[in-house]
């Protein structure tokens, strides 16, 4: 036997715990997807209209926190001449980090032939975009002068200056645009079948008409699929590439400086796997919510924590080494900058928050390695919101360490965050919980005809 | 007016076998209607080469050239400026913008050939008319055969269909 046979049996193998029996049907695949958005009356949404209340209340918070950026400008936050950058650019490189997950997760896994992707690419994919979304703001929102972000475009103006391609921000601006778009149309074409079921299954007329205008009179012929699997497979294989590019950039936002403790060649894949394990943690978190919200038991079992928790253990070495890597290069490089900056990151004024910043991102996740701790899904809940706390910190600290301790000691101040900062984070949170809970009333939050299709295969196994 | 035989099967694995035995009895399969991809149902009909990767790459490619050559234009000719003696064609810095647009482009372009390729949007089609073809997008698996002209060869080929396990059969116009 040839290797690629042997290969090609393995592949073959019937995965047949990514469904539990009871669902293993067509049509309640379809009931348990598809129900709580066209029958609505069978169904309580009390705990989403108390969410969607709470989020939008949150949500009116950020937008009154963005009028005030844009009435009076950066100072309402607590920015100082050292520290330029405080919570705004943080949340920007910890939102972009989800953002990125999702199309990172569903591409590769689909290039990887990981049948389990089926019950969780589409609200992976859609975190992906609403986090994006978010993360695009914060830019904007932290200039001095958010009026002329277009200044980042190459148009022909009378100034006759043109954008300086040179600059990682430019490269920011251009691979943020391009990812968002990119996203929204992957998202889309996974969509398309989906549509055409809850057209197919809609009774008022409404419905039939807004999803059939979505689903493009979709009729699942074979040549349509075909056609569909080409478009999806290659958009898969553009995303991986793409998805890396991007967070590489915003890590060379960083190490394109001459900062201490920016500036280092580490910094490109160490923030791709940040915004890998971050975004893998929000996954997890988005799976249980919607698992419980969605009573999905049969769709997303324990099997899909397991396998999600082992990706994040790996994750939480690989964010280890690298931080250890970066020690080792401050204290080996002999830089006096460099080995100052270390000495003050364990030791300074943010010191307990880096502490627990290694405690939440590399020392809790070591639970990982037992059985029990990834088969209980309120344990890797918990794990995974521990982590998403430990990668703001690291993006937080990124930021606060080397701007209040840089070259010169004469330069040196703390950044002390104002009540504006934390209303624009945690607002930010509420639109990203608003723009989900709109999803998940409109959208099939899981892929029906790829559960479909698996379903079939345990089935037929 | 020619008219189609659709013939509608309740599981995967009747229908792939249906699928099969047509082919093998030499009656064309005129299309196959799915609520998943069914890989096997795929070599039952005859497929047009699809272009949608080659309009992929032509329209990331030109992408990428057209951004390269703004960046080429405005740093080179149109506004050259001497930092510190850099070059002003910096290649390795001008590639990010390139690969990111190109992709997208690339993106939508085979969107484009998709939409091509597929006929859609198309609201509004005859199958739609059919009763119980709303099954297709949930679990029902329809193969569609041309219908003989012949009264005893339509019947011969129902009585096939019948053999091979379709819970419904269904003549209908093309």
């Amino acid at each position: 036997m040839t290797l690629a046979a042997v290969a090609h049996e393995r592949i073959a193998e019937p995965p047949a715990r990514w469904t539990l029996p009871d669902v293993r049907d067509l049509e309640t695949v379809n009931a348990l997807i598809a129900d709580p958005l066209l029958r609505r009356d069978t169904w309580t949404w009390r705990a989403w209209w108390i969410a969607f209340a709470l989020s939008l209340a949150l949500t009116v918070a950020f937008l009154l926190a963005v009028f005030l950026i844009f009435q009076r400008g950066i100072g309402i936050w607590g920015l100082n001449t050292t520290v330029v950058w405080g919570f705004a650019i943080a949340d920007y490189v910890w939102w972009i980090g989800i953002g990125n997950a999702g199309t990172l997760i569903s591409a590769m896994l689909l290039l990887m032939r990981q049948k389990w992707r089926a019950s969780t690419n589409r609200f992976a994919e859609a975190m992906t975009l609403f986090a994006a979304t978010i993360a695009g703001i914060f830019p904007i929102i932290h200039m001095g002068r958010p009026l002329y972000w277009y200044w980042l475009t190459p148009y022909p103006n009378t100034m006759h200056v043109w954008p300086q391609w040179r600059s990682a921000l430019i490269w920011d601006f251009w691979a943020i645009l391009s990812y968002i778009l990119f996203s929204i149309l992957f998202w889309y074409v996974g969509l398309i079948p989906d549509f055409a079921t809850i057209r197919d299954r809609a009774a008022t007329r409404r419905a039939r008409v807004i999803y059939g205008a979505l689903a493009l009179g979709w009729r699942g012929s074979a040549r349509h699929w075909h056609a569909y699997e080409r478009l999806h497979l290659a958009l898969a294989c553009l995303g991986v590439p793409l998805v890396v590019s991007l967070h590489s950039v915003v890590g060379m936002d960083f190490a394109a400086s001459l900062m201490p403790g920016w500036q280092e060649t580490i910094f490109p894949p160490y923030f791709v796997v940040g915004a890998m394990y971050s975004g893998f943690a929000m996954v997890v978190c988005l799976a249980a919510l919607v698992r419980w919200g969605f009573r999905m038991q049969g769709l997303i079992t324990t099997a899909h924590f397991d396998v999600m928790a082992k990706v994040m253990l790996a994750a939480a070495i690989i964010m280890g080494l690298s931080y250890a890597t970066e020690w080792f290069n401050a204290w080996y490089g002999g830089e006096r900058a460099d080995r100052s900056l270390l000495v003050f990151e364990f030791t300074g004024a943010y010191a307990p928050m880096f502490w627990a910043l290694l405690l939440c991102n590399v020392a809790i996740p070591q639970a990982f390695w037992f059985g029990t701790a990834r088969q209980n899904i309120v344990a890797v809940f918990v794990i995974a919101v521990l982590i998403n706390v430990g990668m703001w910190l690291e993006r937080i600290l990124i930021i606060w360490n080397t701007l209040s301790h840089d070259y010169t000691p004469s330069m040196w101040r703390l950044f002390l965050p104002t009540a504006w900062d934390w209303i624009t984070t945690l607002g930010s949170l509420g639109l990203f919980a608003l723009m989900y809970l709109v999803f998940v009333r409109l959208v099939p939050v899981v892929s029906m005809h790829e559960v479909r299709q698996l379903v079939a295969e345990e089935r037929s196994s | 007016m020619t008219a189609m035989l659709l013939a509608a099967f309740d599981d995967t694995v009747r229908f792939v076998e249906a699928a099969r035995h047509a082919k093998n009895a030499r009656y064309p399969v005129l299309d196959a209607y799915t609520p998943f991809p069914v890989e096997a149902v795929r070599d039952v009909i005859e497929h047009r080469r699809s272009h949608i990767r080659l309009a992929m790459f032509i329209g990331g490619a030109a992408m990428a050239a057209l951004a390269y050559g703004i960046e080429y234009f405005s740093a080179v000719l149109n506004y050259p400026y001497n930092a510190g003696g850099r070059p002003l064609d910096a290649w390795p810095a001008f590639m990010l913008v390139p690969f990111a647009t190109g992709i997208l482009v690339a993106a939508i372009a085979g969107f484009a050939a998709f939409l091509i390729e597929t006929g859609l949007p198309r609201l509004h089609d005859r199958l739609f008319a059919i009763e119980g073809f709303e099954r297709v997008s949930q679990d029902r698996f329809v193969l569609a055969l041309p219908c003989p002209q012949a009264e005893d060869e339509k019947l011969k080929l129902i009585a096939f269909l019948r053999r091979t396990g379709a819970a419904a059969i269904r003549e209908v116009e093309r």
